[in-house]
């Protein structure tokens, strides 16, 4: 298995150089070193010199990919795109546009992210399975119906309907919590009950659903006969072997976000005030800050690529069948 | 039977919440302390004063630098008064010989102007390490080597702070920071072109500075940014001399008297070359922002002890500060408003700001409704429950907001919004009659008005020329219509009958919005940023306004950069501007249409490209003149010939509407200045009070809820039962059992 993860951690380099290579380019189709200048500089009184000197300063000066006038190995290394993502690779993201060090903004926006993430996650699948369970329990009840029936409901709803009227409803009418903000340690628990309900409300209806159709396979297999025959209750057939079995197709939905749970949430961090990395990619994606959007997607990609990995391992440990070579 | 112990429960949980507020963002040991609780949605770029310059960032660092001056608090017109020196300084004026002049010389034979500024004594500094001392009484934190850094990464991590007297060498030391090229001051361009000395010392640094980066990235690697320090005061600046401890003197070239509304900057605030040396040591910015750009240093009233933009921002009473009297007198009306109940009374009044992160609106709002923000902006989704017009077209507070206690004062920002015609273009463009006639009539057309009550939901004035009210020059009533635009009826302007835009129109060649020529109808050009389906509305009303001349708009809608990018190159035909007062002072709006100032041929804030040599040379002679009668007149023949030539549609002029809490007190809009945060006062207890009383707790609609669902569960749970006795099928117990015996 050793060798399985490093190999795989060999196939990352060319992603991670093909996901920066694609960042790099489309950021720069949109915006110029010069529109970023400006953007940082703002608009009045902004004279040529000075976005000179600004792009001289952060090194904007540089030719985008390749640099004519250099040669050999320099004409690749002298350039924007070479010097702002090498470092990269080292996890050096170096400073964002506005000189502050993206580095130190990742270490401390990501713990308000993670807490407002992970409990979203573990509730939401706990919940999330315990309905669909249900559902399967109840297959071809009213229950079930009804139950299908609102999580089509309430799939089909914005995610910012949840927000705007969980915040109306418990914060402003109720008086129970605060509408936004953010405190660390314990005092964070009445600044996150609403945003953490909020978000698992929010993916029950999708999430409930689709695990429902696993159980429901799962249970049409011959296996749960058997088991059904030899006398087991409900209960042990569901959760002895029912639920253990769809764990594998749950599995490969879950494993692979958990590592980006350090990304955040974008929408629900701007409404909430929370201070994470989710606001912090929509704050730089606004004020095009190069710097911090191509940190954030390189980090992104890494996780991503660590979920996915995660997900071949907890495959091996949930089915003995399946050996990583 | 179980009835009433479940009453009681419902009883007791309700009962629960009495007293006690759960949804209050702030801790509660913060309660009844002398606190401003206020907002901010964007977090601020610069907060170092050579680099920062937008109002947002003012919110920060007028509070806790010192410029020389500042704008009255409470007078309007604005009026300058010092802020850390003895007077307002007065222009001394040379001639080329250098012979003193009268104050009345005549502009051309003035060949400097010279200020001297006495700060006045015993101003100190903000606690902080840049100014500890060891017992020998030397810099402690001056020389630190990179392992004294690598545990520190906020200023209080520094144990031990100091203070100093504020001289007159702080503030030179600033100006010269506005040369350095590592700061790329916004102002610097225009500064150069003033301050004696101000451009050859940028070169000469930026020579130096080249050099002592690359001798240390040969020796070190490449060194992290605002390393290794520039000592600035080896310097000579030969405009701006230090005269004596608390007195410089600033040389600036011809005569300039906008000058001192710049000394009410923070650009020109004073920065003791202690902190730059701090903040330039080795491993303080990387990784750490342990930055004069993050961690201010100043005289002012505040200091800034809390920086998380992410979250919120503190600024706490600096305890060095020595206490500014709140002014005794005002303008007509501030005695019966209560503004001069604190007249005399040393600020600032709170002992602390904080300035809580809100990117959203709808929470942003509803947080101010609760009591947790102290003042409030009105932004158009909330206007309706904010406010309401009266029959009058008079603007007062919603029954809502009045049952509240709050309060509405509103001001016309010294700002303009307005329609631009590129004067290179060649259909709208150019001084020639034709498309006079063509600008005047689109500037008939489009209703201003209309767009105010929709778009603003009556938040402007339209815009009679290009200066707001407010500003010197600007003329009210009959005098200060636009002919061009208006009639004056029954004391009041009205717009002219669209026949007289239809009429101009053909004599510009486009009799019913067709050339006359080819027959082709005219289609014009309009480049706008567009961000969404909800500028639609205000796409197709623009649209409508060309209409009425049968003139086709064609909407170009782009983002930000490509907007931008087009007006720079003067590649647009119409488009949208609006520009916001540095000072209170009519060139600041005029020079706007200065032909010299063309954004196309020099990158100047002339985006319209407008020429027009009888105007620029009326602005040459009326830019650098007293106010006064003979300035007026100026004013006036160069208002005359803009609304003729209409290079802009002159749009509108934004009001601005602010609400307050009734605990807060001496509040007043000022659009000139950010640094009144020192006059606010707030009763707490009052605060207390409402707030208490806006947000008890309703705990029963969640008890409820979880009755529900422990009810809506009962079926499943008998249904769960049933299934669990159930056999696999009717009779299947009793086939089993006989099964079994035959086997």
């Amino acid at each position: 298995m050793l060798a399985y993860i490093i190999r795989r951690v060999f196939y990352a380099i060319p992603i991670l150089i093909g996901v920066n290579l694609l960042t790099f380019a489309l950021f720069f189709v949109v915006n110029t070193p010069e529109d970023i200048a400006r953007m940082q500089l703002g608009v009045k009184r902004v004279t040529p010199e000075a976005i000179d000197k600004w792009k001289a300063e952060r090194g904007y000066d540089k030719p985008l990919l390749l640099n004519q006038r250099m040669d050999g190995l320099r004409a690749v290394t002298e350039t924007i795109f070479f010097e702002k993502s090498a470092r990269l690779f080292v996890f050096d993201f170096g400073n964002a546009d506005d000189g502050r060090s993206i580095g130190h903004e990742i270490a401390t926006r990501m713990w308000p992210s993670l807490a407002l993430a992970l409990p979203v996650f573990l509730v939401g699948l706990l919940v999330n399975v315990t309905i669909a369970l249900l559902m399967a329990f109840f297959r071809a009840t009213y229950l079930d119906f009804w139950g299908v029936v609102l999580c089509v409901a309430m799939m089909s709803i914005s995610g910012l309907f949840y927000i705007i009227g969980g915040q109306y409803l418990i914060s402003k009418l109720w008086n129970l919590v605060p509408i936004s903000g953010y405190a660390g340690g314990l005092d964070g628990f009445k600044f996150l009950a609403l945003p953490v309900a909020v978000g698992v409300i929010g993916g029950v209806g999708s999430g409930a659903r689709w695990y429902r159709t696993f159980f429901l396979e799962e249970m049409g297999k011959d296996y749960v006969r058997t088991a059904r025959a030899k006398g087991l209750t409900e209960n042990m057939v569901m959760f002895r072997h029912v639920l253990k079995n769809a764990m594998i197709p749950i599995l490969t939905g879950v494993v692979v976000v958990i590592p980006t749970l350090f990304m955040g949430s974008l929408i629900s961090e701007s409404f909430f005030g929370i201070p994470g990395l989710g606001s912090y990619t929509i704050d730089a994606i606004q004020s095009q800050d190069f710097a911090i959007v191509r940190a954030m997607v390189f980090m992104g990609s890494v996780l991503y690529i660590a979920g996915l990995l995660l997900t071949d391992i907890s495959y091996t440990l949930v089915d003995p069948r399946i050996r990583l070579e | 039977m179980h009835y009433p112990r479940l009453l009681m429960l419902f009883a007791l949980l309700a009962l629960a919440g009495c007293g006690e507020i759960w949804n209050s963002p702030y801790p509660g040991s913060d309660r009844l302390k002398s606190i401003l609780y206020t907002s901010f949605s964007e977090r601020p770029k610069h907060l170092d004063p050579a680099q920062s310059y937008t109002s947002d960032e003012a919110e920060f660092t007028a509070q806790i630098y010192e410029p020389p001056l500042q704008y009255h608090y409470l007078k309007r017109p604005y009026e300058l008064i010092p802020a850390t020196t003895q007077e307002v300084p007065r222009a001394k004026l040379y001639d080329a010989q250098g012979r003193l002049l009268p104050a009345d010389a005549p502009v051309a034979r003035v060949a400097w102007s010279e200020y001297d500024i006495h700060i006045r004594p015993g101003i100190l500094y903000q606690p902080h390490p840049a100014f500890a001392r060891n017992a020998k009484g030397e810099p402690r934190y001056l020389a630190l080597g990179e392992a004294d850094i690598r545990d520190k990464y906020e200023i209080a991590d520094f144990s031990e702070t100091g203070t100093r007297e504020l001289l007159a060498e702080d503030y030179v030391y600033e100006i010269k920071r506005l040369a350095h090229p590592r700061f790329v001051s916004p102002i610097f361009g225009l500064m150069s072109e003033y301050i004696v000395g101000l451009k050859e010392l940028a070169e000469q640094l930026q020579k130096d500075d080249k050099e002592v980066l690359a001798a240390h990235e040969k020796q070190y690697g490449k060194p992290d940014r605002g390393f290794p320090w520039l000592d600035l005061r080896k310097y000579e600046l030969s405009g701006v001399k230090v005269v004596d401890s608390h007195t410089y003197r600033v040389r600036v070239k011809g005569k300039y008297p906008q000058f001192i509304y710049w000394l009410a900057m923070p650009f020109f605030a004073p920065i003791p070359w202690e902190a730059d040396r701090f903040y330039a040591q080795r491993g303080m910015n990387e990784g750490r922002n342990l930055t004069l750009d993050w961690f201010p240093v100043g005289t002012g009233p505040y200091m800034l002890t809390e920086n998380n933009p992410n979250a919120r921002m503190v600024l706490e009473r600096n305890p060095n500060f020595r206490g500014e009297p709140y002014p005794g007198e005002g303008e007509p009306g501030d005695a019966a408003a209560g503004l001069l109940v604190d007249a005399g009374k040393p600020g600032p009044f709170v002992e602390r700001i904080v300035f809580s992160r809100e990117k959203e609106g709808i929470p942003y709002w509803n947080k101010f409704l609760q009591g947790y923000y102290d003042n409030s902006g009105i932004s158009s989704d909330n206007f309706d429950q904010a406010v309401r017009i009266d029959i009058e077209g008079e603007a007062a507070l919603s029954q809502q907001m009045e049952e509240r206690g709050i309060s509405l004062k509103t001001s016309v920002g010294t700002s303009t919004f307005y329609l631009a015609f590129n004067y290179l273009d060649p259909v709208v463009g150019s001084l020639s009659e034709r498309a006079k006639k063509l600008r005047q009539a689109v500037s008939i057309a489009i209703d201003w008005e209309e767009f105010i009550s929709i778009f603003a939901n009556g938040r402007g004035i339209p815009g009679m020329g290009p200066l707001p009210p407010g500003i010197f020059g600007y003329r009210d009533g009959a005098q200060g219509v636009n002919a061009v635009v208006y009639d004056w009826v029954d004391g009041k302007p009205k717009r002219k009958p669209i026949e007289a835009a239809k009429r101009l129109l053909g004599e510009a060649g486009f009799p019913d919005g067709r050339d006359q020529k080819t027959g082709q109808p005219l289609v014009l050009y309009l480049d706008t940023v567009a961000r969404g389906p909800g500028d639609k509305a205000r796409l197709d009303w623009y649209r409508r306004q060309f209409a009425k001349l049968n003139i086709q708009l064609e909407i170009r809608a782009t983002d930000w950069n490509r907007f931008q990018e087009k007006i720079r190159a003067g590649n647009t035909q119409l488009f949208f501007l609006g520009w916001n007062a540095d000072y209170p002072d009519p060139e600041n709006f005029m020079f706007l249409l200065n032909g010299a100032q063309s954004r196309a041929k020099t990158q100047g804030e002339n985006a319209a490209n407008y020429a027009n040599p009888v105007y620029d040379r009326l602005f040459e002679q009326m830019k650098n003149m007293d106010n006064g009668s003979e300035r007026q007149a100026i004013i006036d023949q160069m208002v005359k010939i803009a609304r003729e030539d209409a290079p802009w549609v002159w749009g509108y002029h934004p009001k601005d509407y602010a609400l307050s809490h009734a605990w807060m007190k001496n509040g007043k809009p000022n659009n000139m200045a950010r640094n009144g945060m020192k006059f606010l006062r707030v009763d707490t207890a009052l605060r207390e009070k409402r707030r208490a009383q806006w947000n008890q707790p309703l705990v029963w609609p969640m008890v409820l809820i979880a009755v529900f669902l422990v009810l809506g569960s009962l079926p499943a749970w008998a249904g769960y039962r049933r299934r669990e006795r159930m056999a696999a099928r009717a009779g299947g117990a009793a086939a089993s059992q006989t099964a079994v015996r035959s086997g």
